[in-house]
């Protein structure tokens, strides 16, 4: 581990000297691994994020940067219920529906986001967690706050949407270290992880990288084979239940 | 230790999976039935998805009902010609139930059917079997223990047409209402993820009164070829049938099977069904205390598709 970190700083501190001469503020990102694979004793996983600014050319007195890094999980629609008395009992009876719902999604930043710039500005820019259940535009009632914050709600009891406002560690003032941490029952597929940077108030620079989350050797295997070939999965399945129970009855045969 | 399951896509831990299976196998090897409608529910509290629960089950019962069917087979207490008519009306049922499940998880209202379904089922199973089994008792303790069953004495159903005759459970009998009570089974068993034999066991005692030497190796037979039937449909039309989840399940529960049946076969007959009765009338109220009760969190969520 610790010698991954050294050549990201490194490898920073190279691309830091090369774009030396440009005018616009620099960011370089880079992850400490872009897969994860889960494995049968997958409990979760961490993934560092190494960025460094480049400030302006003219910038004389060195500013203090904000830092706000959004990872976003596999999208998908999801449908939100709310219960309802119906009679005796409660029911589902209420639902809306909402498309392009990350899995998972975590804000992390240097401070909180309501300090770093104005919820206009954060809505814009689509800051914070508040922000990531984007807009929907179709259906009655679409954007009905309840129906927004019951999924923020439960998605961050999940653990899958999470916020972390002391998440960054400066190692110099330009350049910075945090940790993204990837929960045991997030979701397989891509993962985006965008970074800005802010100075009062102000967005300076801004990068992107992902990585992947994937099933591997048995997992994946199993996986596919239940999906691909799921008859022949069924009749393993049936087969070893068989032999199972057959093996008890033999064990405990009394006479 | 933990371990991440493939289908279900979260990591469990081993031991408690193992001895959960065990605590049920136990209960199921004492009263000849799957334990479906208490692992079902339990899977789901540990946060198994319901749809993975409820499929996983059927292989786990499989394997369970395999040792309990051998070890009444040995002792001739199977009635199979009874067995293949109730696989008749089973299988049917399985086969719709399999295609409403998938139904009722595309509109989002599974969680909804399989906790009202358990509701009602169990009640009702529950509290039937509870009071008639106080009755025995009763009586017993007054020293005038009912007979069974009176030579001569016939229900309507018992004389609709298509009559059969059972040697061994002693039965000659109408195959309606044999196929009907099977084909409701086999429905309820593919969407709850019960085997059934807590519904087939009074059903078989009570509505046909069978003899009770052949009722629990019968319901066994019937059970596992029904719970074979569905884990194929599940593995093919919802793919959630975990492997790894389903051998923890079975490694604890064939054990515990072992010791229930043991334990099973020292207990007098109507306590036996008290027993049972109280069972299934306190799962019943905690699925009335989820759904009646004013819930914490009004809002869940379901994912209807993730791109990959």
């Amino acid at each position: 581990m610790m010698q991954i970190i050294l050549r990201i700083i490194a490898g920073l501190t190279c691309l830091l000297a090369i774009n030396a001469s440009a005018q616009a503020e620099n960011l370089i990102i880079s992850l400490s691994a872009d897969m994860v694979e889960i494995r049968s004793n997958f409990t979760g996983a961490q993934i560092a994020l190494f960025g460094a600014i480049q400030p302006d050319q003219g910038a004389t007195a060195r500013r203090r940067y904000d830092v706000v890094a959004t990872t976003r999980g596999p999208r998908g629609s999801v449908t939100i219920w709310q219960k309802q008395k119906f009679g005796p009992f409660w029911l589902n009876l209420d639902q809306r529906k909402m498309i392009a719902i990350p899995s998972f999604a975590s804000v992390l930043s240097s401070r909180p986001v309501a300090d770093i710039l104005p919820e206009k500005e954060r809505a814009n820019l689509r800051v914070g967690l508040d922000q990531i259940v984007p807009e929907q535009t179709s259906g009655r009632d679409a954007n009905l706050p309840a129906f927004r914050e019951g999924l923020v709600r439960l998605r961050s009891r999940q653990g899958l949407f999470e916020e972390n406002a002391s998440a960054f560690r400066f190692l110099s003032p330009n350049l910075f270290q945090a940790t993204i941490p990837v929960l045991a029952t997030a979701p397989i597929g891509k993962y985006d992880v965008d970074v800005k940077v802010f100075s009062d108030g102000a967005l300076v620079a801004s990068a992107g990288k992902s990585f992947t989350i994937e099933k591997g050797g048995a997992e994946q295997f199993i996986w596919k084979a239940a999906l691909d070939h799921s008859l022949l999965y069924g009749l393993v399945m049936v087969f070893i239940s068989l032999i199972v129970g057959w093996t008890a009855s033999v064990i405990f045969r009394r006479d | 230790m933990q371990i991440y399951l493939p289908i279900a896509e979260l990591p469990v831990d081993v031991f408690f999976i193992v001895l959960m299976g065990m605590a049920v196998g136990f209960i199921s090897g004492m009263f000849g039935i799957g334990g479906g409608f208490l692992l079902t529910p339990l899977l789901i509290f540990v946060g198994i998805p319901p749809a993975v629960a409820v499929a996983t089950q059927a292989p786990q019962i499989v394997a369970t009902s395999t040792t309990g069917a051998i070890a009444y087979w040995r002792k001739r207490a199977v009635d199979f010609k009874l067995g293949m008519v109730l696989l008749t009306g089973g299988l049917t049922g399985t086969f719709l139930g399999v295609a409403f499940f998938n139904q009722m998880r595309r509109i989002g209202q599974l969680d909804t059917v399989i906790s009202l379904s358990y509701l009602t089922l169990l009640g009702l199973v529950g509290s039937f079997v509870l009071i008639e089994s106080l009755n025995a008792i009763i009586a017993a303790r007054r020293g005038r223990a009912k007979p069974t069953r009176r030579g001569g004495q016939h229900s309507w159903y018992e004389g609709l047409p298509f009559k059969m005759r059972f040697p061994r459970s002693g039965l000659y009998i109408s195959v309606i209402p044999v196929l009907i009570v099977s084909l409701a089974i086999g429905f309820a068993g593919a969407v709850l993820g019960i085997g059934g034999g807590f519904i087939l066991v009074p059903a078989l005692i009570y509505i046909f009164r069978v003899r009770t030497a052949v009722v629990v190796g019968t319901s066994l037979f019937q059970i596992l070829l029904t719970m074979i039937a569905a884990t194929l449909l599940h593995a093919i039309s919802s793919h959630t049938v975990d492997i790894y989840l389903a051998l923890l399940l079975m490694g604890g529960s064939v054990f515990g099977a072992q010791f229930g049946a043991r334990t099973g076969a020292a207990i007098k007959a109507e306590h036996f069904r008290f027993l049972l009765g109280a069972l299934v009338l306190i799962v019943a109220v905690r699925f009335g205390v989820e759904l009646m009760g004013q819930p914490k969190e009004m809002f869940s969520v379901t994912a209807t598709e993730t791109v990959r």
